[in-house]
């Protein structure tokens, strides 16, 4: 093999010349130290290689070694809460291996081999398997029970099985011989490659929310389980936070949390506070239904190009259980970014800012991979992909928000001015939208409550008219405004204060349940309608304001507990005892 | 073996080119020697088989295709260490200019660092007290953070700056564990004199290790300059156990010198000329601020950087914000106003704060106040934007209470001397003094325990 050798070195592109050893995509070890890389181009004189790590030092005429296999992960037991790098390397194991910071040409198995999985095996010898069939289970953390399963290109007869017990992760659990006659070994892991999206039977609709627990996501912006989201939004404007919000509380089975090109220290707060807290419905920790990978922005470039792939993939493993997971990636410019680089490396022709043409494919087939299916083995699954966008300039016509905005359903714009005034979630509810209210709204009327998109409608329509009005405020002040305008005026602030604001550092406040989500709607919305009656009558609408009747509606988030939603019916009425004096007075 | 390449095959603008080179590593340095016996320094950028691009920092002028001696070093580029760095002065490549002669150095590393594991970082939760309210209140700086200050020229960030390095200083740290490195790259021989003297007049310059690119020095050895800084900042931060403070400025000259190297390679712009990996090349200076498991040491980075035409959407601080943990704003007309620190605050933001303060680290009342604050001088700027269409005494009374909490936000809490250095508790009595001027029921963020606790409702109006 001594002919595969380094001919030239560009920042993380290597090529060597005069090979055909390479195919594309190929995973290969680079140089004495043995970095990890990826054929990615092919020609008669060179092959072209990115590097997942740091070159420096690296020599011309240092050896490049062939694998055979395009570049996988890992798919086991024991990558739940687990932190990995983007090319699937355990970044604890690199702690104990060089210390505090993190040194080139670490070769690492991505899960622990050694330790001893208590596996349940459901097949016998003689039994047909077929691709996907979840054959074993084994428990993976104390919420999550972990599904073994046939690879999903290897099918055939059962010709030898384990007894149920402890195993470990390369150890055979069976043996499986296929119409060929060809013998296939079973054990707890297989391997994946990453770009390769993993088969499934059949796509479903989405038309089971994902619950967040946050009012301007679940009432006016809905994402379906097996949706795409992206959330744009300039640096300061809580892009993080809102992903941080997601991850902790939305109603998904496993998440995979994928820090792409972001900071260190976030990636460190996500593992402190994750561990710290537990899951509203489960009572276990939160961690143990967690994945992350961290690239961080200081990490070779061309991982972090690799770090939404491994995440992906990792999802899709998931899914093929029957789970539903969803999927966070802080930021998908980050990884666009690393393509432009990669790309500019390559000298290939840019198109839009330097990005290359193939962006808007690769962001396409990459959101593709999120959906609601029905697995090989006819569970259902979902996997919920919501990318986070870093525009440049908070500029949202730049290519990579343009793009991403063509393959999401979901677009949450985060506001600056919102942020400003620390108005958070910095969700703008004029700029932002769902394309999934229309197959959501049986879901929230049947198992919520009938009038449930009635009232959204209203809050809509009263947050749309301010929209409007607030141009007039500006130009004139709100007092010159007739009476039924400054209501809307009035209680658009108590819908933007009361409800759409929500305080992620408040025990009550920082996830609220769907039936206490509408009820905070609904009275609202009662004393919306019911203050068009004192207009009716002529009576001035600043009589209501010194009732205080505002301030009481806009403490309700602090003031009523999610455990008991209903002493929101004292509220509706004394809403009614409040109009109906100011009526007779 | 060390050989010696005599002349060159190719010379542009700060590259040259060398063929027949025999077992060269990427990015390795390399020394030239010219016929007049001065030496340069370069890098190898690119590597093409026996043909190696390398980058000369002190430039090109001078040099021929024949009157060069080039020698490989073997290495890639290293910053020499001792715990004698400190009260030293180096260049922008991290050599002694102070006559004072070579370090006795302990070791050499490489100046590019290595990524921290995210595993081994301690989130950063202690807060550094540095005496000015705008700052302790709405922006806390947190030790291992991040905190670019954006400013404009003739802004007085430098001032700032070194008011933080003072106050910093005195309320946290004795004299042993405490210590400043200074990066100054493309700024006038006028900033870095007077950096020099405000440490030398806090009697902190045996504590402070300066690198000096000033705008006449050369222009590529800029792009090093801030590499050997934080190196020399890991070093002492992680294996000396000290608590460093690192000012870098002006970051945005610092990319000037990246834009300038990156188009003399002939590499793909992407906005504004700047190079695509932009982002990355600024994330692997910024990244190396933090705080790690085991070690008591840390390293707080405050980068300076001026904002052209004062866009903050301008490449250099768009990304720079993209970065950082936070950025601290300043703001032309607040300072066209006479008030110092000029800190713009709606914009500004300390991401780690959220953690660091409150019971236990500040006060209990500092996040709902600080929230309150932001919060009503966002309302200030709607009600001044109304008055400049229909007039102060056009406003409603609510308006017109909002112009009076503004007036009194600038005047009284922003406003401080740049020796005054006032205790969190202080900042926070002040802050609450200030919201007497808005009637109780505007004060939304702030729960009612908190309000009857610290909210003087008679003074209230």
């Amino acid at each position: 093999m001594s002919k595969n050798v380094i001919f030239g070195i560009n920042g993380p592109v290597v090529t060597v010349a005069n090979s055909k050893d390479f195919k594309m995509q190929e995973m290969v070890y680079v140089g004495n130290n043995r970095l990890i890389g990826e054929v990615i181009s092919i020609d008669d004189k060179l092959t072209t290689i990115q590097v997942y790590e740091v070159t420096t030092g690296l020599k011309p005429g240092e050896p490049v070694e062939p694998t055979g296999s395009p570049m996988s992960v890992l798919l086991g037991p024991g990558m739940l809460s687990n932190i990995f790098d983007g090319i699937q390397r355990p970044l604890k194991n690199i702690e104990d291996i060089s210390g505090a910071f993190i040194e080139t040409g670490i070769g690492l198995s991505s899960l622990d081999e050694k330790k001893l999985w208590n596996t349940e095996i459901f097949i016998k010898a003689g039994q047909a398997v077929f691709p996907g069939e979840i054959i074993a289970q084994c428990s993976e953390t104390l919420s999550i029970m972990h599904k073994i399963m046939i690879p999903p290109n290897i099918s055939g007869t059962v010709v030898y099985a384990a007894n149920s017990g402890p195993y470990r992760i390369h150890d055979r659990i069976c043996e499986i011989e296929d119409s060929n006659g060809n013998r296939h070994i079973i054990t707890l892991c297989q391997k994946w490659p990453i770009r390769l999206p993993r088969p499934i039977k059949s796509r479903k609709p989405c038309n089971i929310p994902l619950i967040t627990g946050q009012r301007v996501i679940d009432t006016l912006l809905p994402i379906a389980k097996g949706g795409t989201a992206a959330i744009p939004g300039g640096f300061g404007t809580g892009k993080t936070m809102t992903q941080h919000q997601l991850a902790k509380w939305c109603d998904a089975d496993i998440i995979i949390y994928v820090g792409c090109g972001e900071r260190g220290n976030e990636m460190t707060q996500v593992l402190n506070e994750f561990c710290e807290l537990t899951d509203p419905r489960s009572g276990r920790k939160l961690t143990d239904r967690i994945v992350l990978i961290a690239n961080t922005s200081n990490m070779p470039v061309a991982a972090r190009e690799a770090s939404v792939y491994t995440g992906i993939t990792i999802a899709e493993y998931y899914r093929d259980m029957g789970y539903s997971v969803a999927m966070m990636a802080d930021s998908t410019s980050r990884w666009a970014e690393a393509l432009r680089e990669i790309s500019g490396r390559l000298e290939e022709m840019p198109a839009e800012e330097g990005f290359p043409a193939y962006l808007p494919s690769r962001l396409a087939a990459f959101y593709e991979r999120a959906g609601r299916f029905t697995t090989l083995a006819d569970n259902e699954g979902s996997i919920t992909i919501i990318g986070a966008v870093s525009p440049q300039g908070s500029d949202f016509s730049e290519p990579v928000t343009q793009n991403t905005k063509r393959f999401t359903n979901v677009f949450w714009a985060l506001d600056k001015s919102l942020a400003y005034a620390r108005h958070y979630p910095a969700i703008n509810w004029v700029d932002s939208y769902s394309e999934y209210d229309n197959l959501l709204a049986h879901y929230y009327n049947n198992t919520v409550d009938p009038s449930f998109m009635h009232c959204r409608q209203i809050i809509m329509q009263i947050l749309g008219q301010e929209s409007q009005l607030i141009e007039i405020v500006k130009l004139i002040g709100a007092n010159v405004l007739p009476d039924d305008q400054k209501l809307v005026i009035d209680i658009a602030k108590v819908i933007r204060v009361g409800f759409l604001q929500q305080n992620a550092y408040h025990s009550e406040d920082t996830y609220v349940p769907l039936d206490k989500q509408f009820l905070m709607m609904k009275t609202i919305v009662h004393l919306y309608e019911s203050a068009k009656k004192l207009l009716a009558v002529n009576k001035p609408i600043r009589s209501l304001e010194e009732t205080g009747i505002y301030e009481k509606l806009i403490r309700i988030k602090y003031d009523i507990p999610n455990s008991n939603p209903e002493l929101l019916n004292e509220y509706i009425d004394e809403i009614d005892t409040v109009i109906n004096k100011l009526i007779s007075a | 073996m060390i050989k010696e390449y005599i002349g060159l095959s190719e010379v542009s603008g700060s590259l040259v080119i060398l063929d027949d080179v025999e077992d060269a590593g990427y990015e390795e340095v390399v020394t030239f020697k010219l016929d007049d016996s001065t030496t340069r320094t370069g890098r190898i950028i690119q590597l093409d088989g026996k043909r190696a691009v390398v980058q000369v920092f002190e430039g090109t002028n001078g040099i021929s295709l024949t009157n060069t001696r080039t020698r490989l070093n073997g290495r890639p580029f290293e910053q020499k260490l001792s715990g004698e760095m400190l009260g030293r002065i180096f260049n922008g490549a991290g050599h002694p200019i102070d006559n004072l002669g070579e370090i006795y150095s302990e070791c050499s590393r490489d100046i590019n660092g290595s990524p921290i594991n995210p595993v081994s970082r301690i989130y950063p939760k202690n807060y550094i007290n540095t005496g000015i309210s705008s700052i302790d209140t709405l922006t806390t700086l947190i030790r291992g953070q991040k905190l670019p200050i954006f400013s404009g020229y003739g802004m007085k960030h430098n001032e700032l700056a070194a008011q933080i390095v003072r106050q910093a200083k005195i309320a946290n740290e004795s004299n042993t564990n405490f210590a400043v490195v200074f990066a100054a790259m493309g700024v006038k021989n006028s900033v870095a004199d007077y950096f020099k003297k405000t440490f030398e007049e806090s009697g902190v310059l045996q504590h402070v290790v300066m690198f000096l690119n000033l705008s006449n020095d050369p222009i590529i050895e800029r792009t090093i300059t801030p590499r050997c800084a934080l190196t020399a900042a890991e070093y002492l931060a992680f294996e000396k156990d000290m608590h460093i403070l690192v000012v870098m400025t002006d970051m945005f000259a610092y990319c000037e010198a990246l834009r300038e190297y990156s188009s003399s390679k002939g590499e793909i712009q992407s906005r504004k000329g700047f190079p695509g990996y932009l982002y990355s090349d600024l994330a692997s200076l910024y990244e190396r601020a933090g705080m790690i498991k085991g070690k008591s040491g840390s390293v707080t980075q405050i980068p300076i950087l001026t904002m052209p035409n004062d866009d903050i959407t301008h490449p250099v601080p768009d990304l720079t914000g993209y970065i950082t943990e936070g950025q601290i704003v300043l703001d032309r007309s607040l300072d066209g106003m006479g008030i110092y620190p000029p800190v713009s605050i709606l914009p500004s933001l300390s991401r780690l704060m959220k953690d660091s303060i409150g019971e236990g680290f500040t006060r209990e009342d500092h996040a709902p106040l600080a929230n309150q604050l932001f919060a009503a001088y966002a309302k200030v700027q709607d009600a001044r934007s109304l008055a400049s269409v229909i007039g102060e005494d056009e406003l409603s009374d609510i308006d017109k209470k909002y112009i009076e909490f503004g007036k009194n936000f600038e005047s009284q809490f922003l406003v401080q001397g740049e020796t005054e250095n006032r205790t969190i508790e202080q900042s926070l009595d002040l802050g609450w003094r200030i919201l007497t001027s808005l009637p109780r029921g505007e004060l939304d963020r702030v729960s009612e325990e908190i309000l009857v606790k610290y909210f003087d409702t008679a003074a209230s109006k």
